[in-house]
């Protein structure tokens, strides 16, 4: 069961506890959660958010400890400022849950997503992807005459507009890994 | 020294481990090797319950009326799925129970075998945890650590899924101190800054009120000890949730009676009007707030929870306290009685006769009959017959229990046994015959209507193969009576399949079950009729006919804040309308 200390907000790194605990204010958090890598837990945790209605708009999970059988769980959620708690606190309740942590409230954090785009054309709109695809340091990870894939790693707006940019120029698949995040510095 | 067993056999040793003396359960194809072992010795005593449902909630009774982990055994599929609804019951009223359910082998599981269902996917929401156990060497400790998780915290029921190949195979017993008993630790000090603050305002409070819960009961006999002592002490009154009754005595000076729904006015009114609310293991559940933008609008709110997550859920505390009851209130009494024991004596004392103004109302005061029992005066009578006794109240769901709660007076913690947060209809008879198992000596009731009796009634099997006396006082109204009673406050009295048509004759049920029946329909006869169940040494159904269109008052409507109670001279029909039509 995590720490999880409801007394003065939820952060000593931001002024994230004034705000006032029950307003409407839709907030997007990212929320990383250590857990037994057990059978089942990933159930656990997403049954959680189904059955209690709360969003979930991204979710990675691997395992991270291979001798402590430990995954690590990156969930990107909205909601307002009650309901971010009340997700902390039912995963925290949650026996199999060693951790949780909200990095959106508790200073700054890397987000980083991993993405893979097919992009088909030729002539003048394939250069320009390619071309663009440079400035955004996408990698070309296959290719063929009238194809490109590209490999892209970034925060996740970075990756929207890429593929706004792309989608004139013949997007016609993305894959996405979902956000995964740490926490800035040593703690 | 190792001890090599086959799991079954751990089962059961884990089990003695544990202390269990007692398992309510129902044999089937993929638990007989456990059975086979539960045949051959003698220190765990086995009940065969007449369905599922009511292993479960009898082992809920046998866990809230002695404190302990209440234990059932069913088999694969149907008999896990009908555990399903004792399961979330425990969840939503935090009993610490654990089932332990068979299996179909392991080498089958996935193939649609044979009464097989996933039973750890469906349990998986209505568990505080469970486990599948595929190996035999972890069994033993999975059981024990069932037993710490389910124990522990807020305690509810987990459940364990064991394979019946792996009853079978023999492993390594592992002993209860050697188990690892995991990383669930939950925090049971609470922050000693925010209890100096709360012990701060508790000193000014001018209109202060304590409202306690189900957790100052599933935190054991010290927690009502210690909350008795605070509450005598300061001399600020008290209200409790349904679940919390009994941990402060119905006798006690400082009691308001029950809040909520259909609580007490004078409860209800001091909760609107408090300046400072401390809540002791209660959850804000939506039948104790009414309308949440509305509630105890002037107050401080004080919340003591070993939940996080009950923080903050629903209403907003100023003044949060993570931590075991127990442990809260030890501490704000140190803290309280360091600081030179004071109260604001002139504020309360006028505080008390704002309270005593209320109470004038009499809000459960009800038109009596001659001819006709009604309901609340059946309570009374069982209240006066029973008082001083070695007594324990079990319910069903509906206007029974809500006039049990008000009419029937609970002077110690474990002896209130209803179903609170899921509103099992049916829970009340399984639940008598645990409580009964657990105190043979004593008194059970089962304060039931007869449409939630009927629902589990096979369990009258049960308490005569036992000879558990057990006295299922059905309040027989001939009706669903509680939804009629919504029925005519919300839709125009059209009553829609709220009779109980082709009702048994419950004196003849009663014999043909082997079991005493008792009929009583005049005012006049009632005081012999519950006499002669008192005096009877075995199992009674008594049949009481009761007034059949009575409404359980006072209520605060759905959608409407406490200050808004329907008192019992009101014109009924139609009085719940607007937006509290679509809540339940």
């Amino acid at each position: 069961m995590s720490a999880l200390q409801i007394k003065k907000g939820s952060s000593k790194h931001s002024a994230y506890n004034l705000r006032p605990t029950f307003s409407d204010v839709q907030e997007s958090h990212t929320i990383t959660v250590l857990v037994e890598n057990e059978p089942g837990v990933l159930a656990r945790v997403i049954g959680l958010f189904s059955g209690r209605g709360y969003n979930i708009d991204s979710l990675t999970v691997a395992e991270v400890d291979h001798e402590g059988h430990l995954s690590r769980i990156t969930i990107v959620t909205t909601g307002t400022p009650q309901v971010i708690e009340q997700i902390k606190a039912q995963l925290g309740r949650i026996v199999s849950v060693r951790d949780v942590h909200d990095l959106t409230a508790e200073g700054s954090s890397v987000e980083r997503e991993l993405a893979l785009m097919k992009v088909v054309g030729s002539g003048e709109k394939r250069v320009e992807a390619l071309r663009l695809a440079d400035i955004f340091r996408a990698n070309v990870v296959d290719s063929t005459l009238e194809s490109f894939i590209f490999q892209l790693t970034g925060a996740p707006d970075k990756i929207d507009a890429f593929a706004d940019l792309m989608r004139p120029l013949g997007l016609v698949q993305v894959a996405r890994t979902g956000v995964a995040a740490l926490a800035r510095g040593q703690s | 020294m190792t001890r090599q067993m086959t799991g079954a056999k751990m089962v059961v040793q884990a089990l003695k481990d544990q202390g269990v003396d007692t398992v309510f359960g129902y044999p089937g194809g993929a638990v007989l090797p456990i059975y086979d072992e539960i045949f051959q010795q003698n220190d765990i005593r086995h009940i065969l319950v007449r369905h599922e449902q009511g292993a479960v909630h009898a082992a809920e009774g046998y866990a809230r009326s002695t404190g302990k982990v209440g234990v059932a055994l069913v088999t694969s599929g149907p008999g896990a799925t009908n555990a399903v609804t004792g399961l979330t019951d425990a969840l939503m009223d935090s009993v610490p129970i654990i089932v332990l359910s068979g299996q179909v082998p392991t080498f089958m599981i996935g193939s649609d075998a044979f009464q097989e269902a996933d039973t750890v996917g469906i349990t998986r929401p209505c568990t505080k945890h469970n486990w599948l156990v595929k190996d035999t060497a972890n069994l033993s400790s999975v059981i024990h650590q069932a037993f710490h998780v389910a124990a522990s915290g807020r305690p509810g029921p987990v459940l364990v899924d064991i394979p019946k190949d792996v009853q079978f195979a023999s492993a390594e017993y592992t002993p209860k101190p050697k188990a690892p008993v995991g990383h669930y630790q939950p925090q049971v000090k609470g922050d000693m800054e925010t209890i100096t603050q709360l012990v701060e305002a508790l000193e000014n409070a001018e209109r202060p009120v304590f409202y306690t819960g189900g957790g100052v009961i599933n935190s054991g006999p010290a927690a009502s000890q210690l909350l008795r002592e605070l509450v005598d002490a300061t001399g600020i009154p008290i209200t409790s949730t349904l679940m919390g009754l009994g941990a402060y005595p119905a006798s006690g000076k400082h009691w308001l009676g029950m809040l909520g729904m259909h609580g007490l006015y004078e409860a209800n009114l001091a909760m609107h009007g408090c300046d400072l609310m401390i809540n002791i293991g209660a959850r804000f559940d939506d039948r104790i707030t009414g309308r949440i933008d509305a509630f105890s609008p002037k107050s401080k709110k004080a919340h003591i929870d070993i939940d996080p997550s009950s923080i903050n859920k629903v209403i907003k505390a100023d003044m949060p306290i993570v931590g075991d009851v127990a442990h809260v209130l030890e501490d704000m009494l140190k803290v309280w009685k360091a600081r030179g024991r004071k109260v604001n004596r002139e504020a309360l004392a006028k505080w008390w006769r704002q309270i005593a103004e209320w109470k004038q109302v009499d809000c459960l005061k009800y038109k009596n009959s001659e001819t006709t029992i009604k309901p609340q005066y059946a309570l009374e009578r069982l209240e006066a017959l029973t008082k001083g006794m070695d007594r324990y109240i079990c319910t069903e769901v509906g206007q029974h229990q809500m006039w049990a709660a008000q009419f029937l007076g609970f002077e110690d913690p474990n002896r209130w046994m209803t179903s609170g947060g899921l509103g099992t209809m049916g829970y009340g008879t399984p639940s008598s015959i645990g409580v009964q198992v657990a105190h043979p000596d004593s008194l059970v009731v089962n304060v039931a209507g007869e449409a939630s009796w009927l629902m589990n009634m096979q369990e009258m099997g049960t308490a005569v193969q036992y000879r558990l006396p057990v006295k299922q006082f059905i309040l027989n109204n001939e009706r669903l009576g509680m939804v009629r009673q919504w029925q005519q406050l919300l839709h125009g009295e059209r009553y829609s399949s709220s009779w109980s048509e082709a009702l048994p004759d419950f004196v003849k049920l009663a014999e043909a079950f082997g079991a005493k029946g008792i009929l009583c329909k005049d005012p006049k006869d009632l005081d012999d009729a519950i006499m002669e169940m008192l005096n009877y040494d075995g199992p009674v159904i008594f049949d009481c006919l009761v007034e059949k269109h009575e409404n359980c008052f006072p209520m605060i409507p759905s959608g409407e804040p406490h200050n808004k109670m329907l008192l019992g001279d009101v014109k009924a029909t139609n009085a719940i309308a607007g937006k509290g039509a679509v809540l339940v």
